[in-house]
Parts: structure tokens; sequence; C-alpha cells
């Protein structure tokens, strides 16, 4: 019985880490955001509003061309959104694009959760 | 057991606690002895030593080949451990740092375990970015408090 019931946990566990990992690889955002630079160009415009591209190159501190890379990262993850005006591109944060941020830690609240509970049972089996 | 109320904080650090009416000794035991961490855990090569680096290992299965690929990076016996926690492997996936703290409460021991985002070594290992994921969150609280 206790070998059934820990099967079932664990394969509930099994299920819940794949479904992160799917998670993770179906999902641009946590690329995206997976890099320093552009987690720091995503907190500058969601801080700042809306900033053009040489803004955004003074603030990181690295070359344009990379900048602009890591917008398109950052675009294509729909984390940020873009309009052109004249010779500048302007770009401002999109942070709905995060709602799969806060459903991956609700899955993990619930990973540790299961893990809590057959910790629970294991300290009940093992001597004092 | 809870989570923080706040859900700003909750998506900047994922927090959950639980009292066991076990001593903290015990705790520390389940915590940090391989084939005990095996029973409510995953299969490991887990050792209590700064700078091991270990694997949980569960079936593979389609989408995840069932691998943990962690890295001790603090141990203080009986009171907190730390290690760092890697999915999908390389430079592709997903790091976290998962933090045990154990203190003595009435008729147990109180557990907290908080998993976060990219640990000091990491942040370092970047150049040119001094923005860790705690300081990433900790600015888009304001932003996040207004999702959906």
């Amino acid at each position: 019985m206790q070998f059934v019931q820990n099967f079932r946990l664990t394969n509930h566990n099994q299920t819940v880490m794949v479904s992160l990992v799917k998670q993770a690889n179906a999902n641009p955002v946590f690329r995206a955001l997976a890099d320093p630079t552009r987690r720091a160009i995503f907190e500058e415009l969601s801080r700042q509003g809306e900033q053009t591209v040489h803004a955004l190159t003074r603030y990181a501190g690295v070359s344009q061309p990379a900048v602009s890379k890591h917008l398109t990262v950052l675009k294509r993850a729909k984390l940020v959104r873009h309009r052109r005006e004249g010779r500048e591109s302007h770009y401002r944060a999109h942070p709905d694009a995060l709602a799969p941020m806060v459903d991956w830690l609700n899955h993990y609240g619930a990973f540790w959760r299961d893990k809590f509970d057959q910790l629970e049972a294991l300290l009940e089996r093992m001597e004092p | 057991m809870s989570t923080t109320p706040n859900p700003a904080e909750n998506t900047r650090t994922l927090v959950v606690e639980r009292t066991f009416p076990h001593p903290q000794a015990k705790l520390w035991r389940a915590l940090t002895e391989g084939p005990l961490l095996a029973q409510w855990m995953m299969k490991n090569d887990f050792e209590p030593v700064v700078g091991h680096k270990f694997q949980f290992r569960a079936e593979p299965m389609p989408n995840w080949n069932g691998i943990v690929d962690c890295e001790v990076i603090a141990v203080d016996p009986i009171q907190s451990l730390a290690y760092n926690w890697g999915v999908g492997g390389g430079e592709s996936g997903l790091q976290w740092v998962v933090h045990f703290t154990l203190t003595p409460a009435e008729g147990g021991t109180h557990v907290r375990m908080e998993q976060s985002g990219f640990g000091p070594d990491q942040q370092q290992a970047y150049q040119g970015a001094n923005y860790g994921w705690q300081k990433f969150f900790g600015g888009l609280e304001r932003v996040i408090a207004e999702l959906p």
C-alpha cells in the first residue's frame, strides 16, 4: 500500500516536472529573461516607460547591435513592443507577457508541497 | 505550510513552509543523507559539502530527461542548506537556488524552503550585467501587481 502511494506521488511529481520543463522549452519568456542584460533592459523599460534604442544602449553599457539583438529576443517573447518614429525605434515593456512566469511558480509550489508530504511520510517511517 | 500572501512577493521568490512534529536533527538527516533524501525527493548523489556537484534523477519522460543538475552552495549543519537547481541542461536550461532553513518550533521543527533564481556566482559570471533575478523581480513588483 505504501509502495502504491509512493508510486502515485512520484508519478504526479514527474508530471509536474515535465509540465515545468515543457513550459520552459515552449515558452520564449523564460529564455528571454534567462539573460541578465535582457532582464536589465526589460526592467528599465518597466520602470522608465518607453525608451529609444539609443537610450537603452547608454543604459545597458553594451554595443547598440547587442542591444538590438536583445530587443529582438524580448520582442519575440512579446515582452516588449516597439514603434518607429522617424529614424528611431521606441520600445516599451509589455508586462502581460510575464503571466506564464506566475504559472511557473504556481507549478513549483505544487511540486514542493507534494515533496513536503513525502518528507512527512518519511519522517514517520524513520527511527526517532 | 503557507506561501507569502503578497502576490508580487510570491513571484519574486517561491516560499513553502511547514512545521514537522520531529526534532531538528532528524529533519537535517532527511535533507542531507542521500538514501533518505531519495525517499522523499529523488534518487541522488548528494553530499553535504559546499561545491559538491550532484544530480537528482527521476525516470526520464518525454520532454524531460529526468535530471536536475545541482551544486551545493551552503551547508550550516542542522540549520541551513542551499543548492543550485538546474533543469533543461546547459545554457538553455533554467537555474534556480533552493534554500532550506530549519528552526526549532513548538512541538517540532519549522522548515522553510525558498526557491529563487540566479545565485550571486551566476550574476558575476555575466559581464556588464549586475542585475540579479531578485533585483529584477524587485523592480517588477509594481508591474506584476497590475497583471490580470
